[in-house]
């Protein structure tokens, strides 16, 4: 047992003093900080205009004049001055802009704005949205119709959905559920695959560089196996924890530096607070711990079976399939209904549990039993696919130049000890 | 040492060994010899209990073969490798440590080593870095750091040019002094004659002539004698003690390989011949272990 020590004493060094493991620790954070600073960014300063604008009113019309409130950063002035002249003005200056209304306002392209930039969309929306307003009340006053009553039959419903728990009713959020479970389930997948393949591309190296005939004649090929499965296992958790660590750091930042409350900000964060997130990352860590060790077991066995990376493709097909098709399903089925039959079902098959489990979970309707036999099939799954992998495994390592084919696994795992 | 009985290994679709059993006795440098596909990998892969028999035992000094007799052997594989991008100084750590070496003591050890095979500004250099020859020399160094009781080499100088395969030779010869038991799988019968005590030759799954170099040897002599002399060419009526073989004449010399009539000495071919020519040498022909081989080789047909 020692010796395992050592060969994931080795194993995890290995990847963890690589240049590639250091910078990818500080890229996926930066990139994460990066896109949220942007977003909030944007989120900021859409809507809003980024110096004060001069709207000069020239309506011909006389509806217009004088009607317009001003907002923000637009004031609107009425002028009596030839379109002539006052070109000559906004010419002076860029913030400035000229409202021209003809006579008869409702005919073709008879509403123009003048200016000598392409007027930002803020500001053209907003004048259209007085424009509207104005002449929507001047023809109701035409009709002599209650502006007051009319405005009050107007309603403004946004839907909030409650938990009842035993603990007390809670407001919780259908789409801050939906997007924790798809990131929970991307995250997992892209896990999954990216140890995995490193567990086999570990397998191969060894088979190629013949080193492994030196080290099974020091240790058991399953304990080299295992080492090796268990040391990649921790280089990930390893780059989770300081990933966490960094995301929990970077958006302190952000949140300091974006602090003026944003009614959407702040809805978006109460929305995330609904979700436990301890229970979540437990669970989380749980899946990715089992389904990596099932899946990189039997990347370890198509790494043992093959010379070189380019041969692993028609093993890694029935591999990669149920993760792939449980993936698919996610982002488009199963957020939507997370507690359908199907749903239940692939988060109780162990090749797909991870995933489908992953999207379910932060919608919370995951009964107790489901958990607790998806958890058990986890654990059966991983030490059954251990033991078929092992059992490749130990033959193919030790077969050069032989392209195998699925018959020659099937003989290999038949081999006496 | 090393007692191997009754050795069955079979693949699907063909045996590897089949009823293979060999002696190695402790001090001995022991020679593994056959062609290409003879069993030799399989059965020192079942040596270093990479695979197991289908049936039939292995005993290490009396015991049955089990996992505490691995760090009592070194293996050096004939397809030689080492993790590339690790440097050679904690690999070397790395692979000892596996072989049950505390890691100070492997690098008191190392130490040592490099500096006798002067490999000493290596440490910090990757695999990859190195030449096909270092590479080599710091795998010898690997299979025995830990001063295995047997070592097992499979064709140890392959790779190597001939002022190294030299210096790996003197090492091996050293640590077989100091008793450590060789065992050793070629097929270039040079080396086996220089240094070998005890040879098996396996063939076609089989073991086909085993004991000792001597004794072999001896047993293919065949009273078999090159002559030269010069002078006049002779002529041979048949009333001479011998058969005449071949016959050959070089610039100033004529030289012919004899077969002595049974009861007849090397003396008696002298006393015969001085009289009638002068002779520069006489010499026993004796079959080099190259010759013994293809003859053993090509004599048992195919058996499955």
């Amino acid at each position: 047992m020692n010796k395992v020590v050592l060969i994931i004493q080795r194993e995890y060094m290995v990847r963890v003093k690589k240049k590639s493991f250091i910078v990818m620790i500080f890229v996926v954070p930066g990139l994460i900080l990066a896109m949220s600073g942007a977003i909030a960014l944007i989120a900021k300063n859409s809507g809003q205009l980024s110096s004060q604008q001069q709207v000069l009113v020239k309506d011909e019309s006389g509806i217009f004049a004088g009607k317009f409130h001003n907002v923000n950063n637009i004031k609107f002035e009425t002028t009596g001055q030839s379109v002539s002249s006052v070109e000559k003005s906004i010419k002076k200056d860029e913030n400035i802009t000229l409202l021209k209304i003809a006579k008869d306002y409702k005919a073709a392209d008879s509403v123009a704005i003048f200016s000598t930039k392409k007027p930002a969309i803020a500001l053209t929306s907003e004048l259209e949205k007085q424009l509207n307003d104005i002449a929507e009340n001047d023809a109701l006053i035409k009709h002599h119709i209650d502006t007051a009553i009319l405005r009050s039959t107007k309603s403004n419903i946004s839907l909030n959905t409650i938990d009842i728990t035993d603990t007390g009713d809670k407001k919780s959020s259908v789409g801050a559920a939906a997007g924790v479970g798809i990131a929970c389930a991307i995250l997992i997948y892209l896990s999954l695959f990216i140890y995995g393949a490193q567990v086999m591309r570990g397998v191969i190296e060894e088979k190629t560089s013949r080193v492994v005939e030196v080290i099974v004649s020091s240790v058991k090929p399953f304990q080299l196996m295992l080492g090796k499965i268990i040391g990649v296992g921790l280089v990930g958790l390893t780059q989770f924890f300081a990933w966490i660590v960094l995301s929990i750091v970077a958006s302190k930042i952000v949140g300091s530096s974006f602090s003026s409350p944003q009614s959407s900000m702040v809805g978006l964060l109460s929305a995330l607070k609904t979700i436990q997130f301890s229970y979540i990352l437990g669970v989380f860590i749980f899946y990715f711990l089992t389904g990596y060790l099932l899946y990189s077991a039997l990347f370890a066995a198509v790494g043992s079976a093959v010379d070189s990376e380019t041969e692993t493709q028609q093993f890694m097909f029935p591999i990669t399939l149920p993760l792939l098709f449980t993936y698919v399903l996610s982002v488009s089925v199963l957020f939507q209904a997370p507690d359908s039959s199907l749903a239940v079902w692939l988060s109780i098959i162990p090749f797909t549990a991870p995933v489908a489990m992953m999207v379910r979970i932060p919608f919370g309707g995951v009964a107790p039993w489901q958990l607790g036999l998806s958890m058990f099939m986890m654990v059966a799954g991983f030490l059954f696919a251990t033991w078929v992998a092992a059992r490749i495994y130990r033959v193919g390592i030790l077969m050069y130049g032989k392209k195998a084919s699925y018959k020659e696994l099937a003989k290999w795992f038949f081999y006496k000890e | 040492m090393l007692s191997i009985r009754n050795i069955v290994k079979q693949y699907a679709g063909h045996t590897a060994l089949s009823d293979v059993s060999l002696e190695v006795e402790s001090g001995q440098i022991f020679g593994l010899l056959g062609p290409n596909g003879a069993g030799k990998t399989s059965l020192i892969r079942i040596i270093n209990q990479i695979t197991a028999p289908d049936s039939g035992e292995v005993y290490f000094d009396g015991v049955k073969l089990n996992q505490s007799h691995i760090d009592r052997i070194g293996y050096l594989p004939e397809e030689r490798g080492l993790y590339k991008k690790m440097e050679i100084g904690e690999q070397m750590i790395y692979l000892a440590r596996l072989k049950g070496l505390s890691r100070d003591e492997a690098i008191k050890r190392l130490k040592y080593w490099f500096e006798k095979l002067e490999m000493q500004s290596w440490w910090n250099k990757k695999i990859e870095e190195l030449s096909k020859g270092m590479q080599q020399k710091a795998q010898f160094v690997a299979t025995i750091l830990h001063e295995p009781d047997l070592i097992i080499l499979d064709e140890p100088f392959s790779g190597f040019d001939p002022v190294n395969a030299e210096i790996i030779k003197d090492e091996i010869l050293e640590l077989n002094r100091k008793g450590a038991t060789i065992l050793f799988s070629t097929h270039r019968m040079e080396s086996v004659e220089e240094l070998c005590n005890s040879i098996a030759l396996l063939n076609k799954s089989q073991k086909i002539l085993d004991g000792k170099v001597r004794d072999i040897k001896n047993s293919y002599r065949n009273a078999t004698y090159l002559v030269e002399y010069t002078g006049e060419k002779l002529l041979f009526n048949g009333s001479q003690p011998f058969t005449l073989v071949e016959e050959k004449q070089t610039d100033d010399a004529n030289v012919i390989k004899i077969k002595l009539t049974d009861g007849v000495s090397s003396n008696d071919v002298l006393q015969y011949l001085i009289p009638k020519t002068s002779i520069n040498m006489l010499q026993e022909v004796i079959p080099t272990m190259n010759e013994i081989f293809i003859e053993k080789v090509n004599q048992k047909p195919a058996l499955s």
